[in-house]
């Protein structure tokens, strides 16, 4: 089938509008806000509906045309780029909010439903109920998230990375069959993925190379009415385990963040750990803040840290969520850009991913924002080191990809392993993995990709 | 080429996605990105693509000319943006962009026909400069000889069916309110909003200083403006070429003066105000459209979902009222509008803008809610409740 045909074909599927092989959309969709090298897709088409993923991937799989599934297309590492070209399925049409069970507390939404409205949406229709909202902007959609293990405001205290709080599933096969995974493969509803053979897995980490998520059911949690925040600071690094895992201690924080950055330059050498907490009522929110306080008096007496007053411009930004505060960062530099490699580690190698992350950054002549949100209460912890650059400045680019691939090599050597990381640093993971793991993973793509359509280059097992 | 202090800044833009929704996330709130969805028609897209453009990684077509000129410039991204070292900018740099491609003559034709009706026929209605006064036909308004306020109607009161009668509706509210108002009738001319927000910064600011000059040869000192888009033209871009003449949207006028009318409904009614982005995000003014409502016994009021900085755009903005580069189909952000004021169980939308009254009113028709929902610009509100 030539060209043509293609996009003929693809138009009988989404309808004219939705379908473009025009060099302004082959742009904006053959790269991210990150540093990665653009490819260009073929055609970039926004399905409405799961029969039209069916059909658009039996149409790929017939004529072996690479599907690059793409959500909010933040993920920074190029991951929703297509490095072979073909389909890029911008799946944002599919944004709606298909039920919310106040009961069971989960709701059900299509892929392309951003975080931001499902936020809105509960607040207004079930104002007791609250998703676990990840940094990312509010374009960042509830699909891409879990589908790259995210994690958020209620990772610390509700079950891990967003992945964890998934429910169900609805998948696409690189053949077009449609499979529902998770109690709604079995029964009418979104409820869990126990007791059954847990195949949701099967889908969340591998970059959209085995099947395009359609739906997903996905936890909910109570919204407490009140919400606080501490600032602790320190400036001796090797507090940190110990600060964190006092804190954790307490059950009482609800989201813990820990971070350290050169500017603004009065608080350069400090480390906050920033302690949002909720309550149902006054009165408990007081107590857990003196109990949050009590775990680290000794700390603040012999004065090597304390906690940090907080101006009410300022606690507003703690408290938000999602922040504009992380959108700002990239403008550090004057130039829209930043990168991150997010490493999940043990906590206690904070300190070492602290120093390291400074070195790698002067070595480098970049600036630096490092940081740890804490997951699963207290399991492990998320890693950023986060690396902003000015667009413009094509030596500042390149010293930035640099640092990034020292960084993955640093994650790697502390024990942690990058996040969503780009083609490079999966090459390195794969380097370290058990060879009987890779070797399944590269029977389980065989199985689901037989054709290689599915956004080929990443997690290539060789 | 665009000017340098929007050059220097189009690398700044993250693409974080902000930009597409209102500070309360309910729903996309970027008129042309709901339309057409693809990410380079959102104002990050936007931005990468002028870039993109601009180094010469991409060329001038007719697909990049649908993207500039598709933006409504309500100023919804300005709202959400989240760099404070951009986000001002943003809709100035996306008319910059537009007076580039409107330079170097690759603009769409609908565009092109647009600029053509006003600089050889005075409007955009292709319509005889005698047919202005219509509207005040039978009214018995005086023309401006020195009266406190000049009522400045412009092209959509003058020619537009809706518009007229909102003229009309506008017009006997001020002279019953006590307001001395003359109009120009027939030697009214376009005030050139649209026009620049379209790109031809020429053309603006001819009418803008034609304007002008009009205005100061009949020692106008107050305008009333029916529309925001003139109100915005005269209040914020005529002092750069000398005009000194103190510009308000009739409902601040007016804001004052309803109460002692002691306006009453018949029955119960509820209404959803709409804002318009030249009124609202454009010059703040949320407040006095809603003191209006508000001195109405009988009237309950309820707000959208989006409303005040946050409210959706009729789609109307920025030209699109003229150009159409919005096209049609439910994802029309006057259609969203109407579903979204349908859900707030209002029976009618007040407008404060000729060009929301007729996007909203032909949305209502496409939406086939005419049975549910109408549209009313609001002194029509008032003239309801002011007994004769």
């Amino acid at each position: 089938m030539d060209r043509s045909a293609v996009i003929e074909r693809l138009k009988a599927i989404v309808g004219g509008a939705y379908v473009s092989d025009a060099a302004e959309e082959l742009y904006i969709y053959s790269r991210d806000q990150g540093v990665q090298d653009p490819h260009l897709p073929d055609w970039v088409a926004m399905p409405a509906s799961t029969g039209e993923v069916a059909s658009i991937l039996e149409l790929a799989s017939r004529e072996k045309i690479p599907v690059v599934p793409m959500g909010g297309g933040l993920v920074l590492s190029g991951l929703s780029v297509p490095l072979r070209g073909g389909i890029v399925l911008d799946m944002k049409r599919m944004n709606r909010i298909l039920e919310v069970n106040e009961h069971s507390h989960y709701a059900v939404v299509e892929a392309g439903t951003s975080q931001g409205m499902l936020d809105a949406y509960l607040r207004k229709h079930h104002p007791g109920l609250k998703h676990s909202l990840p940094d990312a902007p509010p374009a960042a959609t509830i699909a891409g998230n879990i589908a790259i293990h995210g994690s958020g405001h209620l990772s610390q205290s509700e079950g891990g990375f967003h992945s964890e709080m998934v429910t169900g599933l609805e998948v696409v096969l690189s053949t077009g069959e449609v499979v529902k995974l998770g109690s709604c493969s079995t029964v009418p509803a979104w409820f869990s993925r126990a007791p059954l053979p847990d195949l949701v897995g099967l889908f969340l980490g591998w970059n959209g190379t085995t099947g395009v998520i359609t739906k997903v059911g996905i936890k909910l949690f109570p919204r407490p009415k009140f919400h606080d925040v501490l600032v602790y600071m320190t400036e001796d690094i090797d507090l940190a385990p110990m600060v964190l895992n006092r804190v954790i201690a307490t059950s009482m924080a609800e989201d813990i963040n820990y971070a350290l950055a050169p500017k603004p330059d009065y608080l350069n050498g400090f480390q906050m750990t920033v302690i949002n907490y909720t309550a149902n009522s006054e009165d408990e929110l007081i107590f857990k803040r003196k109990k949050l306080r009590s775990v680290l008096q000794d700390l603040y007496e012999t004065r090597q840290s304390g906690f940090m007053p907080i101006p009410p411009h300022m606690k507003a930004g703690f408290l938000e969520a999602p922040q504009k505060a992380l959108s700002k960062f990239a403008d550090v530099r004057k130039g829209g850009g930043f990168e991150y490699v997010g490493a999940i580690m043990p906590i206690e190698r904070i300190p070492d991913a602290c120093r390291a992350g400074m070195e790698i950054t002067e070595r480098h002549a970049i600036t630096y924002s490092l940081g740890a949100r804490i997951i699963g209460r207290g399991s492990c912890a998320m890693f950023f080191f986060a690396y902003p650059f000015n667009r413009v400045d094509k030596g500042e680019v390149e010293r930035v990809k640099e640092a990034l691939e020292e960084t993955n090599e640093t994650a790697l050597r502390l024990g942690g392993i990058p996040w969503k990381t780009e083609v490079q640093g999966q090459r390195l993971i794969l380097e370290r993995m058990d060879p009987a793991t890779k070797g399944l993973m590269r029977r389980i793509r065989g199985v689901l990709d037989p054709q290689g359509i599915m956004n080929p280059g990443n997690w290539e097992v060789t | 080429m665009m000017d340098s202090a929007y050059r220097d800044i189009l690398h700044r833009c993250f693409r974080c996605g902000w930009c597409k929704f209102p500070l309360n996330y309910t729903d996309f709130n970027c008129p042309a990105y709901l339309k057409y969805r693809f990410e380079s028609f959102s104002s990050g897209g936007r931005m990468w693509l002028i870039r993109a453009w601009q180094e010469g990684e991409i060329t001038p077509s007719e697909r990049l000319s649908q993207i500039l000129f598709s933006c409504v410039t309500c100023r919804n991204c300005v709202e959400a943006c989240a760099m404070p070292g951009i986000k001002d900018s943003l809709v100035d740099l996306f008319i910059e962009a537009r007076a580039d491609m409107v330079e170097r003559g690759t603009i769409p034709p609908l565009v092109r026909d647009y600029f053509k009706a006003i600089s050889v026929g005075g409007n955009p209605y292709r319509l005889p400069a005698q047919d202005r006064a219509k509207w005040s036909c039978g009214l018995g308004l005086e023309r401006y000889q020195g009266q406190e306020y000049l009522f400045y109607v412009g092209d959509e009161g003058a020619f537009d069916e809706l518009g007229q009668h909102m003229a009309r509706s506008v017009a006997l509210l001020l002279r019953r309110s006590g307001v001395s108002f003359g109009i120009l009738g027939s030697d009214e001319l376009t005030d050139g909003n649209d026009v620049h927000a379209l790109g031809e910064k020429g053309l603006a600011e001819y009418l803008a200083r034609q304007n002008i000059e009009l205005m100061q040869e009949l020692g106008v000192k107050k305008v009333i403006t029916l529309s925001p888009h003139a109100f915005h033209a005269m209040r914020n871009r005529y002092p750069l070429h000398g005009s000194t003449a103190a510009v308000y949207h009739y409902t601040q006028i007016l804001q004052p003066l309803v109460a002692r009318l002691a306006p009453v409904l018949q029955g119960e009614r509820v209404v959803t105000y709409h804002d318009p982005c030249y009124l609202g995000r454009w010059n703040g003014e949320y407040r006095a459209p809603r003191a209006i409502l508000k001195s109405v016994k009988g009237l309950k009021s309820v707000e959208m979902d989006r409303s005040m900085q946050n409210a959706l755009c009729c789609g109307g903005g920025g030209g699109n009222f003229f150009t159409d580069m919005l096209g049609t189909g439910p994802d029309l952000a006057a259609r969203a509008r109407v579903r979204e004021a349908l859900a707030t169980g209002a029976d009618t939308i007040a407008v404060a803008c000729p060009q929301c009254y007729r996007m909203l009113a032909d949305a209502v028709r496409d939406e086939g809610a005419q049975e549910k929902v109408r549209v009313c610009e609001l002194t029509e509100i008032v003239a309801e409740a002011v007994p004769a």
